[in-house]
């Protein structure tokens, strides 16, 4: 169940925007003809095979392939050495930003493997089974290293190094020797030790998480052919075509314009898909064979090479007024970022204290390198993670305060006009209305049962906007294509769809999107930041006023008035001028003259979009607990988000209610574990546990839309990212009220929580 | 060692396709039968993005070799619209936005007509645990668990009719 | 590369000699092996494909007992009456196995034979004093359950023998079992703990016959014969079910690993031994 609440629309009613179409997409993904990765294929097309290191840690001593070389059927063995050995440089582009010299180095070991699954060659053959056979006659001689996967082992002076090049940035002089501590990040405000000094309750914890991947159901794959004019076209799903085109471009020495990338459909991203596995290789495989190469990974592929998110440690301080103003806190993070810089300790830092209007505080965050798979964005990267450590704290201050966890976070609440904790000043927030919706509902209201107990958390997230391309074109019988280049990851076809109809003031079936190659449309950042509802959304509203402006030039040249006397209203070109008496013109007539009147009616526009309007998230979980085995049932969830304005209100409440049941993961039963050489032991769905349908209630959604978004044309702000970021905590404090013990470390599993019991006595 | 000749029916139509002995059911329906609604989501029997219907009972297409569909009666998602019409089931699916990246959804699909062939009534904890075997990442379940008990009902009330 | 071939025998005979053939795997449902073929785990030249085996799969009364082919799906024992009212733990520990999908395809036979020391299926069947019947390029043979599996992986079967089907004694009035296991989520885990408990009630409704078995808290599932005489004789008053409990764990020796303690698993082996007994007590018609 899901409840909308709102203030009366500030202008004219909306016929589109706000209701619930069926998808374009719908019956191609109902039906099995929306094709994937792994479901596109090219004639003459080989088989692509990834070699990986079975070491967490060792030097490639060397690499003899001439025995898989010499199999029948095998067409190519690649290794690093097949690709130029870039040097280190940042590359922008949002979540999809990366160093160059990193992600070669991470798409294929060169002189270490860092990582268990680490890839050190791949192979391309005629047949699955020839391509396997000849991964097992590459000899590779490797000199085992000591591994690290402890965060804070890996921080300690007598650690293996990783890197030989890698010295701590951020620190006041630059350290004389390397260590895997890549960055310290700080945020700070006020005065700290003034502010606990004034503080009447003092709370502190250490709070730990474990790694977990973002667990998209279908696997990484990709088609990639090479042609011998130097031109390449990849197919593959990803969470942006563009982000391929460039990162395959770059790892490969190519330009730009000799790559083409067809996006497929994308199973499930969760900013897993913001980065390239298997494209680089598939295309260096191509050139090498003189065939298209297809490449698919198997799920513990998934698992072992692709990037889960950080473990991390978070501590936390928090110093209160006995009224419940929190006047001070100390937040230090510590997180994993695997074999390569760039953990989300940075995102973690800025959001940690989001939600707080706290006069002193210090955040420190400390990005460490580890031997485990590079991580990778997933869903608010960074933010779940603090928050979990922020929230339970707040959580253990209402309870030493003997305040309402509601009214805590009430009285502490950043509103409009406040300077958040990592600078900008808030505007056109819905928090407070976020709680309010909470503590208003049935939910709250309800007692609970035996061995229950109920938790509440919050969190925050920026959302981005950034660069997108959109063109509207328009059909000689008046319907309309819709062209973007993002991938469609959770239903955003829909919500273009509607927002171009809206303001085309046409039939939602008489608007088709699409989403085009990296050749037909322009650029666009990739699917990821919450962005593209806004952005992208932004980019066709703009597009379709340029193509309801160009019909409106069409009807002044019919009616033979200047083109300030014609406007759109309802779908029709109006005369202004009443005195000409023109009856108004439907874009079904414009269309069917446009010959006539200057040819095909098209719009196009480029943004890059600005000012997205951060998200805030207020949950209330409900769990039960059995007391003799220690497991843990989440029995009730309500969410309620501040979304300024939901396009197609299911797919928003589809993507908190997403967010939530991977948070839920995340806290209950989700985590990497390896064993003593650094070898992942559940690198599958069986033991990865992911929760199922009857792990879960219903989960009910709030959308609150009281404080629309002004930048947008119809009040979005981005919405996917903000669910993951409380349920950590929100199921964590249900626990502790169930248990009356707190439990700082995930996942809250049967056993911990057994042992919790025993600690406290029965 | 050769192929094996395996002569089955596949959405009522007769196939005959030849398979490698340790080729899965899932392997034939994709790469010989160009059926590529069936998805491989784990190839481990863990995820059911690869269910299909085998002689009435919904199993995983990857636990099945694929010389094991000799003879059997197979349904696919690529049959479950009929005539051109979508099934109650996928019609409820689009309606309640019970998908949002699809990948699941085929199998989700088969096997939530399989519930509703065994169950015509189905409480929503006994489709949770009937569908348990099917994992979605994107929606939390909400939205699916309301779309088969949605389409249950629709279904009821055309038998009824 | 090594190709594999695929054998469909009809007939017990021809299955065993097909067994006894160098790198022969049996499959019954495949939901283990197809798994194991997958993860390159297991290469066999030929896959004996044994559901096509004469009594292979189905389940017929005999002598007032069941007899249950060793290849027949979960599926279909849960839809099967009469083997739920009179065996309803039996039934639990085999449809437990996996997801709906996997019910479709997965056995006891399988089970069984795949020597997971978490089999769910097999507790209850040890609790039921099920024996199974072995045909083998000797011939014939009976033997009780929990003779099978020797170790994880590992089966007492020789060469070429396969279980064909097994057998559950005939079921006196005020008889009932039930099986219960531990999992971190709600389905499709791999039990951390399992408790199959057997009961039989005399007229005055006290425990008459007790038998319990758990499953992957030791190399292979065990029939804790000290936990069911600790039942015996009373309504499973207090002391009795602490008895059994205690009796339970003494015969615990897990390991620890990715899925559980070692103690967590012993504990709750006792705690599932207790709930299942309480099951099977009110099933049989008991009253505390």
């Amino acid at each position: 169940m899901s409840e909308t609440l709102e203030k009366p629309a500030p202008k004219a009613a909306l016929s589109i925007v706000g209701s619930r179409p069926v998808r374009p997409d719908g019956a191609d993904k109902v039906t099995g003809r929306a094709a994937y990765g792994a479901d596109f294929n090219m004639p003459g097309q080989l088989v692509g095979r990834v070699l990986r290191s079975p070491h967490a840690h060792a030097r490639i001593v060397s690499i003899d392939a001439s025995k898989a070389r010499a199999l029948p059927g095998v067409k190519a063995v690649i290794t690093a050495a097949d690709f130029p050995d870039l040097a280190s440089e940042e590359l922008e582009g949002g979540e999809a930003a990366a160093n160059l010299r990193d992600l070669s180095l991470n798409v294929m070991a060169r002189g270490k493997a860092l990582y268990h699954g680490h890839a050190v060659a791949a192979v391309a053959a005629v047949s699955t089974e020839i391509a396997e056979a000849a991964l097992e006659r590459i000899k590779v001689t490797y000199e085992v290293l000591p591994h690290v996967i402890d965060v804070e082992a890996a921080m300690s002076p007598d650690a293996p190094v990783l890197h030989d090049h890698l010295f701590t940035e951020g620190l006041e002089a630059r350290p004389d020797r390397p260590s895997n501590i890549a960055k310290k990040h700080r945020f700070a405000r006020g005065d700290l030790a003034e502010g606990f000094a004034a503080a009447d309750v003092v709370v502190e914890g250490r709070y730990t998480t474990k790694a977990t991947h973002q667990g998209y159901i279908e696997p990484h794959a990709c088609v990639a052919a090479w042609g011998e004019d130097g031109r390449c076209d990849v197919w593959s799903s990803s969470q942006g075509h563009f982000m391929v085109r460039t990162f395959c471009a770059r790892l490969l020495g190519l330009d730009i314009s000799d790559v083409r990338v067809t996006p497929a459909e994308i199973g499930g991203g969760f900013g897993g898909k913001t980065t390239v596995y298997l494209e680089p290789l598939a295309l260096a495989l191509s050139r090498a064979s003189g065939r298209p190469v297809k490449m698919v990974m198997s799920r513990e592929e998934v698992f072992r090479a692709t990037g889960p998110t950080s473990g991390g440690i978070v501590r936390v301080r928090l110093g209160a007024k006995s009224d419940g103003t929190i006047v001070a806190a100390d937040v230090e993070l510590t997180y994993q970022a695997g074999a390569f810089p760039g953990s989300p300790v940075g995102a973690g830092a800025m959001t940690a204290l989001a939600c707080y209007d706290i006069p002193n505080f210090s955040i420190v965050g400390w990005d460490v390198v580890t031997n485990t798979p590079k991580v990778a964005a997933y869903r608010a990267p960074g933010a779940p993670i603090s928050a979990f450590g922020v929230e339970s704290a707040v959580d253990e201050l209402a309870l030493k305060l003997g305040m309402d966890p509601i009214a805590l976070r009430e009285k502490n609440a950043v509103k409009d006009g406040t300077k958040a904790s990592y600078g900008p000043t808030f505007q056109n927030i819905g928090y407070l209305d976020t709680l309010a919706a909470i503590r208003e509902s049935e939910h709250w209201k309800t007692p609970l049962g035996p061995n229950q107990g109920r938790g509440v958390a919050v969190g925050f997230w920026f959302n981005v906007g950034g660069e997108s391309t959109a063109a509207v074109h328009i059909g000689e019988d008046g319907s309309a294509a819709v062209v973007t280049g993002n991938p469609d990851i959770g239903g955003s076809r829909a919500s273009m769809a509607m927002m171009a109809a809206e303001t085309l003031g046409l039939p939602i079936d008489k608007v088709r999107p699409m989403i085009a190659d990296t050749s037909s449309i322009g650029y666009s950042m990739l699917t990821g930041g919450s962005r593209v509802t806004f952005a992208t959304g932004m980019a066709v509203v703009q597009a379709a006023e340029k193509v309801t402006g160009e019909l409106c030039a069409r009807a002044a040249k019919l009616w033979d008035v200047p083109r300030d006397q014609v406007a759109w209203e309802g779908g029709k070109a109006v005369c202004l001028d009443a005195a000409k008496d023109r009856a108004p013109l439907s874009l079904e007539a414009l269309a069917a003259q446009s010959a006539r009147t200057g040819g095909p009616i098209s719009g196009q526009a480029t943004i890059n979009a600005q000012g997205a309007g951060p998200g805030f998230g207020v949950h209330l979980c409900d769990v039960e607990v059995d007391p003799e085995t220690g497991q843990v049932s989440v029995v009730r969830y309500t969410a309620a988000q501040d979304v300024g304005k939901a396009i197609h209100p299911s797919y928003v409440e589809g993507q908190v209610q997403g967010g939530v049941a991977q948070g839920v993961g995340w806290a209950l039963n989700e985590e990497y574990i390896f064993d003593g050489e650094g070898r992942m032991e559940n690198a599958g769905f069986l033991d990865y546990r992911m929760p199922v349908a009857s792990d879960l209630p219903m989960l009910d959604a709030i959308l609150v839309e009281t404080a629309p978004n002004p930048r947008h044309p119809f009040g979005a702000k981005g919405v996917g990212e903000v669910p993951i970021v409380p349920p950590l905590a929100a199921v964590a404090n249900a626990v502790r009220g169930a248990i009356g013990v707190r439990m700082p470390d995930l996942p809250i599993s049967p056993p911990k929580v057994l042992a919790a019991l025993d600690a406290k006595g029965g | 060692m050769s192929k094996i000749h395996v002569t089955t029916t596949v959405n009522g139509d007769p196939v005959e396709f030849l398979a490698s002995p340790g080729a899965t059911l899932m392997d034939a329906l994709r790469d010989d039968l160009n059926l590529t609604g069936t998805k491989e989501g784990c190839g481990s029997g863990d995820c059911g993005a690869c269910s299909v219907i085998v002689d009435g009972r919904v199993v995983c297409s990857c636990l099945m070799l694929a010389p094991e569909a000799e003879g059997r009666r197979i349904e696919t998602v690529e049959g479950l619209a009929q005539g051109g019409h979508l099934h109650p089931l996928q019609q409820k699916f689009l309606e309640h936005a019970a998908l949002q990246c699809g990948f699941c959804t085929p199998g989700l699909l088969m096997a939530s007509k399989a519930l509703l062939d065994a169950n015509p009534d189905p409480t929503e904890t006994e489709a949770r645990y009937w569908l348990a075997g099917n994992l979605c990442r994107c929606t939390g379940y909400d939205k699916i668990i309301r779309a088969v008990l949605d389409a249950a009902a629709e279904l009821r009330q055309e038998r009824a009719a | 590369m090594t190709q594999l071939a695929y054998l469909a025998p009809s007939s017990a005979e021809e299955a065993a000699a097909a067994l006894a053939r160098d790198g022969a795997r049996p499959l019954s449902g495949g939901t283990d092996l197809l798994v194991q073929l997958r993860a390159g785990r297991t290469r066999p030249a030929v896959v004996v494909d044994l559901k096509a085996v004469a009594g292979a799969i189905g389940v017929r009364e005999q002598s007032g007992g069941f007899v249950i082919g060793a290849a027949t799906p979960g599926a279909v024992l849960g839809e099967h009456a009469a083997l739920s009212r009179a065996w309803p733990g039996v039934v639990e520990g085999a449809t437990l196995i996996g997801s709906t999908q996997v019910q479709g395809r997965a056995s006891l036979g399988g089970n069984l034979c795949n020597a997971s020391p978490a089999a769910d299926g097999v507790p209850a069947l040890i609790a039921a004093r099920a024996t199974c019947v072995i045909v083998g390029p000797g011939g014939r043979r009976e033997a009780p359950v929990e003779s099978i599996a020797t170790g994880p992986g590992q089966t007492s079967l020789a060469p070429g023998e396969f279980v064909l089907e097994f057998r559950l004694p005939p079921r006196p009035a005020r008889a009932s079992d039930a099986y219960l296991r531990l999992i971190p989520r709600t389905e499709m885990d791999i039990a951390v703990a399992g408790a199959g408990v057997n009961l039989v009630l005399d007229e005055g409704g006290r425990v008459a016959e007790a038998h319990v078995a758990v499953g992957a808290v030791a190399p292979t599932a065990l029939l804790a014969a000290e936990a069911g005489r600790a039942l015996v004789g009373g309504r499973l008053d207090d002391a009795a079910l602490a008895g059994m409990e205690a009796a339970v764990r003494a015969v615990c020796r897990p390991i620890s690993d990715k899925r559980g303690t070692a103690e967590y698993r012993t504990r709750i082996a006792g705690v599932l031994a207790r709930r299942a007994a309480l099951i099977a007590f009110e099933r049989a018609g008991g009253v505390r």
